[in-house]
């Protein structure tokens, strides 16, 4: 645990952290409102809205693409609203229809323009490349009081460190109307609680998670750490800050875990190199919800089923 | 891409897309390209025909979840294969391995489904996200493994059919035929099942069995669909379709056809398309023609379409105006409203000014007078006739009979 853990592992791990965090956090809500897919879909959107973005500007900065992804998902939270009221379709098909669209127009997009000169491709999109974020002038645990070698720290650090600080500061400031009009809409609605700017801004708040966690763990693992930790936190408790407590601890360890299994665990069993990271990620917070639904003493809840 | 037939489509395609285009529209690019764009045409119509009891049955993103739990089984299947000493890339082999998968996938969603308090849309995406996570792994372990890189088994993400061996086109081809005889021979039962399983169980049919015939066929399009539309592709191949086709009917026997019609043109022009161009990936150029054909739908389906509905209201808003303005006329009121004028101006009802014609002072008469009756006819019909929005004419509404007894009570102020 020396100066290579530092520069090869910190920094993929922190960031691993906050992006689960992040997802985590609006996670909690989107499930509680049976909009779980909602994060799903909007993953996907984040595609197009980079590539469009990389078409404008021509590179591969970070404020055009989180911009672009973050357009992008309000185009499609419009379309899907849109095409559910206009054609009279199920809120899934609408869904269902509106990203793959999307999605399918990003890929075409990416294909037939020349991104060779820049790190933008669909594999990379869809997985992520958590391990490549390494902090390359670091020589050791004396480089996080070294300013000098701050300079080579991977950018998606600070960048996911506000995101998330400003998803748990929107969390704690807004918890009792997001509360209120999670679980009682209609009351919400008389105490004067701008229910449909609430649900508005929790969807605002996932597609910024989405975007600033895409670029580490890809789009499709964004979903796992929308739905695997505050699912597996809701079959913990029945009190609602336990759950995001819950969630966020499930979220830290899925991170922790699934990178250290990863990068050592294929070490462990005799191979040589290390798997994808995020896909790890992934797998373990899936395994953690299994574990949770088996033995959760909050699985069934108190309240019979319909 | 550019491997297999691609470097000769390439050249043709850069001195003639639409030629190239329409010779793999009309089958002529090649064997392995026609099969392909059979293959294709079958499997959407299997998706769209079996897609739309999904979508009925309100589970569309269910199937989500199961594409995307195929990708653990093709990689596990390659590393097995690979394991036994053959070539990992045997098509039969990736397809079983996907489809053992995808049903475990189906399984867990159903479990957390039933064994917790979590909604099925909270296992769809945490199936969807940890099953495609194990993919991502089993796929680095197998760049690991030395067998060149992933052997291409990215292309089932998103669908590659450039390169392609004919013995896979036509496994793809005879599977997608395959599906359709299942849907064909099972559309009674999941026809029923979908619009009123209540109805379904009590006649005797067991909807449990019939809605896991729905997933089977499912599976089948997911799996037979990897080479062509790819993964993550897949639920747009199955709810497009389906949802599309809800436009063109309100029968239960023709949406299923009509979702089938849409998904076989997707698939036949999709696949066409992208075998006519050197850099156009299969899954998303299909997907994007279903979407087209979904566009268009919504917008000018004659009945349930936008620009239908737009129609509809604008007639009725002229309706409700042209009665406003002649009951003015009747009146003697001048007419204030800007739109109003004009319907009455064009309709040779009044002059520019506002001053009734003698056509207008005739219509006026005459939608006085069914006011008159309309009054009456509340007062001695109190149910009301059926239909009435107050802007269809009396006459229209009620038998001579009634009207004649209406008119007997209006005799004293009745217009000759």
């Amino acid at each position: 645990m020396g100066a290579e853990f530092v520069q090869f592992s910190l920094t993929p791990i922190l960031i691993g952290v906050l992006a689960a965090i992040a997802c985590a956090l609006p996670g909690n809500f989107l499930i509680l409102r049976r909009q779980a897919l909602v994060g799903d879909a909007i993953s996907h959107v984040v595609l197009p809205g980079i590539v469009v973005a990389f078409l404008l500007t021509g590179s591969v900065t970070a404020w055009p693409m989180l911009l672009g992804a973050g357009a992008a998902a309000l185009v499609a939270v419009v379309l899907i609203e849109a095409v559910q009221r206009l054609g009279r379709v199920e809120p899934g098909a609408a869904m269902g229809v509106v990203f793959t669209t999307l999605f399918a127009a990003g890929v075409l997009l990416l294909e037939r323009s020349d991104t060779s000169s820049v790190h933008l491709d669909v594999e990379h999109a869809l997985m992520g490349s958590l391990e490549s974020l390494v902090w390359f002038r670091a020589t050791g645990w004396g480089s996080l009081i070294d300013p000098a070698a701050w300079d080579s720290l991977p950018p998606e650090l600070p960048r996911m460190a506000l995101v998330c600080a400003v998803l748990a500061a929107l969390t704690a400031v807004f918890w009792r109307w997001l509360r209120i009009a999670t679980f009682d809409e209609g009351f919400a609605r008389a105490m004067g609680i701008p229910v449909r700017a609430v649900g508005l801004g929790l969807v605002g708040a996932a597609a910024v998670a989405a975007v600033a966690a895409f670029d580490a763990v890809g789009s499709i693992l964004v979903i796992a750490m929308f739905i695997c930790p505050p699912a597996a936190a809701r079959l913990m408790t029945d009190r609602l800050g336990v759950q995001v407590a819950w969630s966020v601890g499930f979220a830290v360890l899925s991170a922790v875990l699934g990178f250290v299994l990863a990068g050592y665990g294929p070490l462990w069993l005799g191979g040589q190199d290390a798997v994808s990271a995020a896909g790890m990620i992934a797998v373990t917070g899936g395994v953690i919800l299994g574990l949770a639904c088996r033995f959760g003493p909050a699985r069934v809840g108190s309240v019979p089923r319909p | 891409m550019a491997d297999g037939w691609g470097p000769r489509i390439l050249r043709v395609w850069r001195a003639d897309p639409v030629g190239a285009f329409w010779q793999a529209l009309t089958l002529g690019a090649g064997y392995n390209a026609a099969l392909v764009t059979l293959g294709a045409a079958a499997l959407g119509f299997a998706a769209g025909s079996g897609g739309s009891f999904l979508v009925l049955r309100g589970r569309a993103l269910v199937s989500d979840a199961m594409a995307h739990a195929t990708l653990p089984g093709v990689a596990l299947a390659f590393m097995v294969m690979v394991a036994m000493g053959g070539d990992g890339r045997w098509l039969p082999g990736l397809l079983l391995g996907s489809a053992l998968s995808a049903l475990v996938g189906l399984w867990v969603v159903g479990w957390i489904a039933r064994a917790t308090r979590l909604p099925e849309d909270a296992a769809i995406g945490a199936v969807l996200g940890s099953f495609f996570g194990l993919g991502v792994v089993l796929l680095t372990v197998i760049q690991t493994m030395g067998q060149g890189r992933a052997a291409g088994l990215e292309g089932f993400l998103l669908g590659s059919t450039a390169g392609m061996l004919r013995q896979d086109a036509l496994i793809i081809a005879v599977g997608g035929a395959l599906v359709v005889a299942a849907v064909w021979a099972l559309r009674r039962p999941m026809t029923l099942v979908a619009f009123d399983p209540g109805f379904a169980a009590a006649t005797g049919w067991n909807v449990g069995r019939i809605d896991m015939a729905v997933m089977a066929i499912v599976t089948a399009v997911a799996v037979i669909g990897l080479k062509i539309v790819g993964l993550v592709l897949t639920v747009a191949l199955l709810v497009i379709p389906a949802v599309t086709a809800r436009f063109w009917t309100d029968r239960s026997g023709r949406l299923v056809w009509i979702a089938g019609g849409l998904g076989a043109l997707s698939g036949y022009v999709g696949a066409a398309l992208s075998a006519s161009a050197p850099d156009l990936p299969t899954g998303p150029i299909i997907v994007l023609v279903a979407a087209g054909l979904f566009t268009v739908s919504l917008l000018a389906a004659p009945a349930r379409g936008v620009l239908a509905a737009a129609a509809r209201h604008h007639r009725y808003q002229a309706q409700v105006h042209r009665r406003q303005g002649l009951l003015a006329l009747a009146r003697g009121d001048a007419i204030a409203e800007r739109y109003t004028l004009r319907l009455m101006v064009r309709a040779g009802f009044a002059r520019p000014d506002g001053v009734a014609t003698e056509a207008g002072r005739g219509a006026a008469a005459r939608l006085l007078r069914d006011e008159q009756r309309r009054a009456v006819a509340r007062d001695m019909f109190r149910a009301g006739p059926p239909a009435d929005d107050g802007l269809m004419p009396v006459e229209r509404l009620f038998t001579p009979d009634q009207l004649r007894a209406i008119d007997a009570r209006l005799a004293p102020r009745a217009v000759p």
